[in-house]
């Protein structure tokens, strides 16, 4: 399991020499590596389930689990699969490249959404910002 | 029963403290929108902080009663049913208030308690309605009313419509929303875009409407915050978006400040313009810049509404 900077480094590069659906299931599984990053760091097995067809999605769900703020990203994992049905089943629309870039994007927002909710646990939570700066003035 | 229609046409105005700094422009543009519309806001006299961001993190209960008070205030003082806050974290609290009132005894204990020291009426659950100024625009105006005001419109113009996160979350203190019909949906918002579509906006497929936009790390992690704002930037430029239109004080300052720090920090550019709805509404209704408050944004957008022919 990569962690939360070789992840982000994986997205960097352009994807467009790749095949689209292997392009775009690479991006669905750093998306998945993120949620096992966050469950892994709370002592949990990452689950190997599917919910509603998508491992990433029941990751998700498992994570939110007991933290709601956590549902703060429930909307980009769903995205992510949206996108990925769109390429994985008209690969040669003329726009997978835009919707290929769009799942990277959105990998990307899972990467820095949870590699900063396990820096702050208050991501996601509406205005948490004064806790961590209190904490450390104190 | 009145209609919606009837019982948002007088409200009481909950701007909040953000629309009284760095939001300016939000509540400049929900004025004069409310004189176009001949909608009527009273303001709330002597209304206090929500207890959005300190409070919050130190004592959840004084910030239930914090928000009660609001509430309170808009019904005993102002004495309206229905009260409306355009700031999504004051619309956030009041509806979280509102909620652990009903459901928890140690919130009502706390509100009883000190609203009495404070000398006012304890608020009860019920005695009046929370709304976003997005509710009160699409039900208090009406949308066909709406098509009617629209004067030189936002001419096609390509707008992401982004909503933040507290305006949906968490879903059990909206118990009006994901009801199907006309109302709004959590994962899914469609408020503004029906309002913007209306005034003449090409809504984008946008898909970041509701993801973070690390406004909780602004202070903490400012460069994380900007790489997750930088990110929404991007989603929005690749969706075709020239504007990425918003309702909440939080997201728009971050993402207005973001974009200048993500330049500076990590040499991305992005182009798209930040702009309230309120604002964007105004301006399709025939307001200029200067009575929708556009000069006060941090992101300049002037001269492009001039060169997009909208003013």
């Amino acid at each position: 399991m990569r962690n939360f900077a070789q992840l982000e480094a994986a997205l960097e590069p352009e994807l467009a020499p790749i095949e689209p659906v292997q392009a775009a299931t690479f991006l669905l599984h750093v998306g998945e590596e993120a949620l096992e990053n966050w469950l892994m760091a709370k002592d949990r097995k990452p689950t190997d389930q599917l919910r509603e067809g998508f491992r990433i999605l029941a990751l998700h769900r498992q994570g939110a689990k007991g933290d709601p703020s956590f549902n703060a990203c429930r909307e980009t994992a769903r995205e992510l699969v949206y996108h990925y049905n769109l390429v994985r089943l008209e690969p040669d629309h003329t726009e997978t490249a835009s919707r290929l870039h769009m799942m990277q994007l959105l990998a990307r927002h899972l990467v820095f959404f949870i590699g900063g909710k396990l820096q702050e646990a208050g991501l996601g939570e509406f205005c948490c910002a004064a806790k961590p700066v209190r904490l450390n003035s104190n | 029963m009145p209609s919606r229609k009837e019982k948002y046409k007088t409200v009481a105005y909950y701007p909040g403290c953000a629309l009284e700094g760095t939001a300016q422009p939000y509540n400049t543009s929900t004025k004069a929108i409310a004189k176009e519309l001949n909608l009527a806001l009273n303001e709330i006299d002597n209304w206090n902080c929500c207890g959005a961001m300190e409070v919050k993190n130190i004592d959840p209960e004084i910030q239930t009663y914090l928000s009660s008070r609001v509430l309170s205030l808009a019904k005993h003082e102002t004495k309206q049913d229905v009260v409306m806050a355009p700031c999504n974290g004051c619309y956030h609290n009041l509806k979280k208030a509102e909620y652990d009132l009903e459901h928890k005894q140690k919130s009502r204990d706390v509100v009883q308690k000190i609203s009495k020291k404070a000398e006012h009426p304890a608020y009860e659950v019920g005695e009046v309605e929370t709304i976003h100024a997005l509710d009160w625009i699409k039900f208090g105006y009406g949308e066909e009313e709406l098509k009617a005001k629209i004067k030189g419109g936002l001419k096609g113009l390509k707008v992401a419509n982004y909503y933040g996160c507290m305006y949906t979350r968490p879903r059990h203190i909206f118990p009006e929303k994901d009801q199907g019909g006309d109302s709004e949906s959590t994962s899914k918002p469609h408020y503004m875009d029906d309002l913007l579509e209306i005034a003449g906006a090409v809504n984008v497929d946008f898909a970041m409407k509701t993801a973070c936009c690390g406004g909780a790390h602004t202070l903490s992690d400012s460069d994380m915050s900007t790489k997750l704002v930088l990110n929404i930037l991007q989603a929005a430029e690749a969706a075709g978006a020239e504007v990425i239109a918003t309702e909440c004080p939080t997201c728009h300052s971050g993402l207005e400040m973001h974009q200048i720090r993500a330049l500076k920090r990590l040499s991305k550019q992005t182009n798209v313009k930040v702009i309230y709805f309120t604002q964007l509404l105004g301006m399709a209704m025939g307001l200029g810049t200067r009575e929708v408050g556009l000069h006060e944004n941090v992101s300049d957008s002037v001269n492009f509404m001039y060169d997009k022919g909208i003013v």
